[in-house]
């Protein structure tokens, strides 16, 4: 499989990192190198291995559900670019 | 009381013990790391250097000594990888998409260190989002090595992502440093720098508070001196958090208590897959070396197989750039760090993404987004998480048969700036020998043991089976002992 010019524009957009469209070539190009490097694992018959999920042998752990550490607001918008009395300040979203 | 250009060539071990009998303070021992940063800041390897809240831990430490309450880590002087948060300190990652960003929270290794007495000299520079091999990818320059052929005055990268930490470690500018390894990240650049780096097995750091790059695969570690420097500090890293869902609650061993000497009787592990072509030959001889040190040592050496080990790197290649593409999605430019601003929401996203990551973030999270989209998850992602399956089952194999594995770290010694920037396959297959170990979560130290033709220093791998962290210290320390590796980069930064 290789990616197109069409394909980076797409996986550009899905990942929200404007590329310009003068670099998309050069970029499919970077890519599809790492592409086909990892595709050696079609080599490899997995037909009976079940997928990792996890390296460490365990079951995640239960917690209740209550609130541990609120009560903060002020600590978590104070590294905002922009916020206003504990709110995020971010662009228009709905007209 | 001890000269200062004596102080800081102690060892982590060595420095615990003149403080506790009296011989030097934390102070003390804290300025002479200071002026030791000062005079070694053409390494770049630090992105924040923090000396006034470091004389502030060493003066409560002293306080402390003197009050009879003494940490296992008390008044010893650390640099701290800038990936792990700490309160109210710039925290970057080395990325510029976090400008500015001083989290409200300490990581809970580094609690555990401050627990334990340490001081904290700064934030050591890395490759950015701990993306990289050599250093090169950080927002605020390249790290240089300490090391350089002799006669050769051209920059040597220190290895990566721990760069800074190797680095610092290595120009004696911190007494140890910590790590981070996903692929290779503390066990490469502590080869590339002739020090000693140890990731323990996956879920004894905890994750909480350390920037995530690849969760089910990043851990912390040390990066020291000695093997008996590592073991220490990583006594003091580990632990059950329940802040992190993967923290595992099991009892921590007094890791140094590993440092017998003996490995009679053990049987060491050679993988035959780990031959790899071109191979350079002084590797080659290095491994052969080892492996005779230990079978002196009265070790037995036992030939193994780990089939699909040249699978690890590509299954690699998409577990991590997948995971990566889903933790950073949370650098949008809304919460913290850099915004650019566009003319709408999506807008300002892309550009906030696009100035803030450099190339080699992108391309990761690119070929993450690839991965894991519609129609090609299962040929990619599933694939490569049924691949690594087959990577633990190898080894599981094989620790039926042996006690550890010896190894090269790294396919080669450190190589100068620039020379693999342009290619990031032949970046990537620096971490050959490492990665395999990672994707099966097993614990492995990287260990001084020769240098090459050049000069410059080579390291040797122990892996050991999951939370069997004593084995692989117990006989790194053998390996230690036998290498007797002496040699110090000479200081060309103080001319």
């Amino acid at each position: 499989m290789s990616l197109d010019k069409d394909t980076v524009r797409r996986v550009a957009k899905l990942a929200r990192i404007e590329v310009a469209e003068d670099r998309l070539e050069a970029l499919g190009q970077e890519l599809n190198q790492i592409i086909g490097f990892v595709e050696q694992l079609d080599e490899v018959d997995t037909s009976a291995v079940e997928p990792m999920t996890s390296v460490a042998k365990q079951k995640l752990r239960w917690r209740a559900d209550k609130v541990t550490s609120g009560g903060q607001a002020d600590k978590v918008t104070a590294n905002a670019p922009a916020s206003d009395m504990n709110f995020f300040v971010v662009p228009k979203v709905v007209e | 009381m001890t000269v200062k250009s004596e102080l800081t060539s102690l060892t982590l071990a060595d420095a615990r013990d003149a403080l506790a009998r009296g011989e030097t303070t934390s102070v003390e021992l804290t300025e002479a790391y200071l002026a030791a940063i000062e005079s070694a800041r053409s390494l770049n390897a630090f992105v924040t250097e923090t000396p006034e809240q470091a004389i502030d831990m060493a003066r409560a430490s002293d306080a402390r000594r003197a009050a009879g309450t003494v940490g296992a880590m008390e008044g010893l002087p650390l640099g701290i990888k800038d990936l792990f948060c700490t309160r109210d300190v710039l925290s970057t990652a080395s990325s510029h998409i976090l400008d500015g960003f001083q989290p409200p929270y300490e990581s809970t290794v580094t609690t555990n260190l401050w627990n334990a007495g340490a001081v904290m000299l700064g934030k050591l520079n890395m490759d950015e989002f701990a993306m990289g091999s050599s250093n090169e990818t950080s927002h605020y320059g390249p790290v240089a090595n300490p090391w350089r052929p002799e006669g050769d005055n051209r920059t040597y990268v220190p290895g990566g992502s721990s760069g800074g930490s190797a680095s610092s470690v290595a120009a004696e500018i911190v007494i140890a440093a910590t790590g981070t390894d996903t692929g290779g990240s503390i066990r490469q650049p502590a080869s590339f720098t002739g020090i000693v780096g140890a990731k323990p097995t996956y879920g004894r750091c905890s994750r909480f508070g350390v920037v995530a790059f690849a969760s089910s695969l990043d851990q912390a570690g040390p990066m020291t001196r000695t093997v008996r420097d590592a073991a220490i500090m990583l006594g003091s890293m580990v632990g059950f958090d329940p802040m992190d869902s993967t923290s595992v609650d099991m009892p921590v061993p007094n890791f140094e208590s590993a440092l017998t000497g003996d490995v009679r009787g053990m049987r060491i592990g050679i993988p035959a897959e780990y031959r790899i072509d071109d191979m350079p030959e002084e590797i080659e001889t290095l491994w052969k070396q080892g492996e005779a040190w230990l079978k002196d040592a009265g070790a037995e050496i036992v030939p193994i197989s780990l089939p699909h080990t040249k699978y690890a790197l590509p299954a690699y290649y998409i577990v991590a750039p997948a995971e990566a593409s889903s933790n950073l999605a949370r650098y949008d430019g809304m919460r913290f760090g850099l915004r650019v601003d566009g003319g709408d929401l999506t807008e300002t996203y892309e550009k906030t993404r696009a100035a803030g990551f450099g190339a080699e973030v992108q391309r990761r999270i690119m070929i993450g987004t690839y991965v894991l989209s519609a129609g090609y998850y299962d040929a990619y992602y599933l694939k490569a998480q049924k691949v690594r399956t087959l990577i633990g089952q190898d080894f599981e194999q094989a620790f039926g048969q042996v006690d550890a594995i010896l190894t090269p770290t790294a396919p080669s010694a450190a190589f100068a700036a620039g020379e693999k920037s342009g290619d990031p396959i032949a970046m990537y297959l620096n971490d050959v020998f490492t990665v395999p170990a990672s994707m099966a979560g097993l614990p492995g130290i990287s260990v001084p043991a020769g240098l090459s033709a050049e000069g410059m220093p080579l390291g040797l791998q122990i892996l050991a089976p999951a939370f069997d962290e004593m084995t692989m210290f117990r006989v790194a320390g053998v390996l230690e002992g036998a290498a007797e590796f002496t040699a110090r980069p000479k200081k060309w930064w103080l001319s």
